[in-house]
């Protein structure tokens, strides 16, 4: 969002009101979108995501589910192959391993195994992100197992206006998408302006202006990010925060042009680094901007381990604003 | 540096000392959890917490049949399972707090209590997580020709997991030692099970040939009963049965689910306070059996209460681990 929006947008929302915003003005400009999930009605979900959704449109179109993942998910795929549009709401992202096949092998090919005769619009919506002392089957971030698949798409918002934009235009796709929401963040306030946006899939955005290192950072890890840059203002770096705010499709040339003007990345995920999305990202920076790079791609993510429970285990499991700050400090050779 | 281990045998207590050891153990479990409440509301304890309070006839009247080394897997709502099935309360209060010393040396915490030394597989934090992991465990027992047999609890919201009726299934053809242990305490999260079960529960057994039985989750002695029945089959090399236990947490489902009007009332949850209390009904029982008296209970009580302190102060004081623990343990 450029200065001049986020000085005249005064309203602010959480991240949580913003998404639920979308699903509302969605779900009233199309009949076909309904939502599927645990507890999501009355209840409006653990989290209070979709408080207030059943009340205006009603049990047909907000349902609860038994706690059968892998069912309503394929539900949904059968729904949006034949006219509806779903949102289906996997509380935890750990929860995702249970939808898997309906996901990967059901709503990911059903376009290009049919010949491009049948498609399967639909939005998942999960969670991500550690830090709430909920142990390693609560806390994992595991977008890049979608991120892996053909025909899927993967969004990763950061900010309350972020998601809001694109989850209407994940509604309004034609193909499966995941949208990845971090728990941690539901109460995070930001700008979300009065008037309908969308935000098209595919568009990175340059959270922070800087010249010295860019800092790729997705989903939780933009706050941290931004955290850090601050932190380096301090030591004399002028950091450039870079999100390209979905996975797939992918804004290769904004991440490209960002590291060929600072010369120095690091990218940050929270997801494993192992074969993982930091991977992907420090390669496309390597194969488009080797000849401007002054070092290598630093890349941070979750420790390579199930994320344990006792906070002094957790906390050093997930990269953090002074970790951040280091490791940019070592790569501008300033530690 | 732990409290002795009280193993359930079966066989070696019957009549007055039996019942006085499962009043005994309803009361740990109970005392245990008005800690955790306490705990957690504190700010002490990390994460998240859902009591068993008002359930703890079913862990104690199932655990009560079954041998040291059968085995149990347990759920997010496990404390009950594991101290029934013979936990410690000081290593349970350290894991709650994320310490070193806990059974998971802090790597699990609430939702993941393990112990080998008591049968015990796991508590599991998925819905439906630990279904195959009984039912493969009752498969080693009877390749192994143990003799064990395994219990897996679940609540009745994992009715709705394709994977038990999976292993369900299996467990019929082969006849496992298994026999799964449904709690429906009638909520799932904030919802009635009402809501998202259709039919009636106890016809899903019989449809694999799985035998099925319902059973009052108020009433200890009824659950002991019953179990002891259906676990003598399942190691007597009969296959897998249901036991489904009608039961009620009084609680939130977890620690912070403090507004719960929306779905359900304060009458009901009451109603079930002062008229169904599993260790009430126990206590009036031993009572009017003359094999205790109030005095008796009391003193009990007394005892309970100080292990229950004890295994606070020991937890509290007890050391984190070190962050460089953090990548132990992830390979055997
Ligand atoms: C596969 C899966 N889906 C959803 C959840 C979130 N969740 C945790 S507990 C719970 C309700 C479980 O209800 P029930 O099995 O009846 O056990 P209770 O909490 O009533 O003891 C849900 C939906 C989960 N942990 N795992």
């Amino acid at each position: 969002m450029s200065m001049l929006e986020a000085a005249t947008a005064v309203r602010e929302l959480t991240l949580a009101q913003a998404i639920r915003e979308a699903l509302a003005e969605e779900m009233r400009r199309d009949p076909r979108v309904f939502i599927l999930g645990e507890d999501i009605a009355e209840a409006g979900h653990p989290f209070k995501v979709l408080s207030g959704l059943v009340e205006e449109f009603g049990a047909k179109r907000v349902l609860d589910t038994p706690i059968s993942e892998a069912g309503f998910t394929g539900i949904a795929v059968g729904a949006a192959m034949t006219g509806m549009r779903p949102v289906i709401d996997i509380m935890f992202g750990d929860f995702i391993g249970l939808t898997m096949d309906q996901m990967v092998n059901q709503a990911a090919k059903i376009h290009y195994m049919s010949g491009g005769k049948w498609k399967a619009p639909l939005v998942m919506r999960t969670t991500l992100g550690a830090t709430r002392r909920s142990a390693a089957q609560h806390s994992q971030s595991l977008h890049a197992w979608f991120c892996h698949i053909p025909g899927l798409k993967v969004v990763m918002p950061s900010t309350p206006y972020d998601a809001k934009g694109l989850l209407k235009s994940a509604i309004r796709d034609e193909n499966p998408v995941v949208f990845f929401e971090d728990k941690m963040m539901y109460r995070l306030k930001g700008p979300v302006p009065d008037e309908e946006y969308t935000i098209p899939l595919g568009v990175a955005d340059i959270k922070r202006e800087g010249s010295d290192v860019t800092i790729i950072a997705t989903s939780s890890m933009v706050q941290v990010a931004l955290g850090a840059a601050t932190l380096l203002e301090e030591s004399g770096i002028s950091a450039e925060v870079v999100d390209p705010r979905t996975l797939w499709p992918l804004d290769e040339k904004t991440l490209i042009e960002s590291a060929k003007k600072t010369s120095r990345v690091i990218v940050v995920d929270e997801g494993y680094g192992r074969y993982g999305v930091t991977a992907e990202l420090a390669s496309v920076i390597q194969e488009g901007a080797f000849f401007d790079l002054e070092a290598p791609v630093k890349r941070m993510g979750a420790m390579h381990v199930p994320i344990p429970f006792s906070p002094p285990l957790e906390d050093v499991t997930v990269p953090t604003e002074q970790t951040v700050a280091d490791a940019a400090r070592a790569l501008c050779g300033a530690s | 540096m732990t409290t002795a281990v009280n193993p359930s045998k079966p066989d070696s207590r019957t009549g007055a000392d039996l019942y006085l050891h499962m009043y005994r153990r309803m009361l740990m479990i109970r005392l245990f959890e008005e800690q955790v409440n306490d705990l957690y509301t504190r700010a002490l304890m990390p994460g998240l917490a859902h009591l068993y309070i008002g359930e703890e006839a079913v862990a104690v009247g199932v655990c009560e049949a079954l041998r040291t080394d059968d085995y149990i897997t347990s759920t997010h709502r496990g404390h009950g399972h594991c101290l029934a099935k013979g936990a410690s309360v000081d290593l349970m209060f350290a894991e709650l707090l994320g310490k070193e010393v806990g059974y998971c040396k802090g790597k699990g915490g609430s939702m993941h209590i393990a112990d080998p030394a008591t049968g015990n597989l796991g508590a599991n934090a998925i819905v439906g997580g630990s279904t195959g992991i009984a039912t493969g465990a009752a498969f080693s027992a009877q390749r192994l020709g143990t003799g064990q047999v395994a219990v897996c609890f679940f609540g009745e919201g994992a009715l709705g997991q394709g994977v038990l009726y999976e292993v369900m299934n299996m467990a019929a053809l082969w006849k496992l030692p298994v026999v799964y242990v449904c709690e429906n305490n009638m909520y799932n999260e904030y919802t009635h099970f009402s809501e998202t079960t259709a039919g009636d529960i106890l016809a899903r057994g019989p449809a694999f040939g799985v035998p099925s039985e319902a059973v009052d989750g108020q009433d200890v002695r009824a659950v002991y009963d019953v179990a002891k029945k259906l676990v003598e089959r399942a190691r007597a090399g009969d296959g897998p049965s249901l036991l489904l236990v009608n039961t009620y947490r009084y609680h939130g489902h977890h620690v912070g689910d403090v507004s719960r009007e929306y779905y359900r009332s304060k009458q009901e949850e009451q109603q079930w306070k002062t008229e169904r209390d599993p260790i009430r009904i126990m206590g009036d029982w031993l009572v009017s059996q003359g094999l205790a008296d109030r005095a008796a209970l009391d003193k009990l009580h007394g005892e309970v209460k100080a292990e229950i302190d004890h295994g606070v102060q020991f937890a509290l004081a007890a050391p984190y681990p070190s962050p460089d623990k953090v990548d132990q343990d992830v390979y055997a």
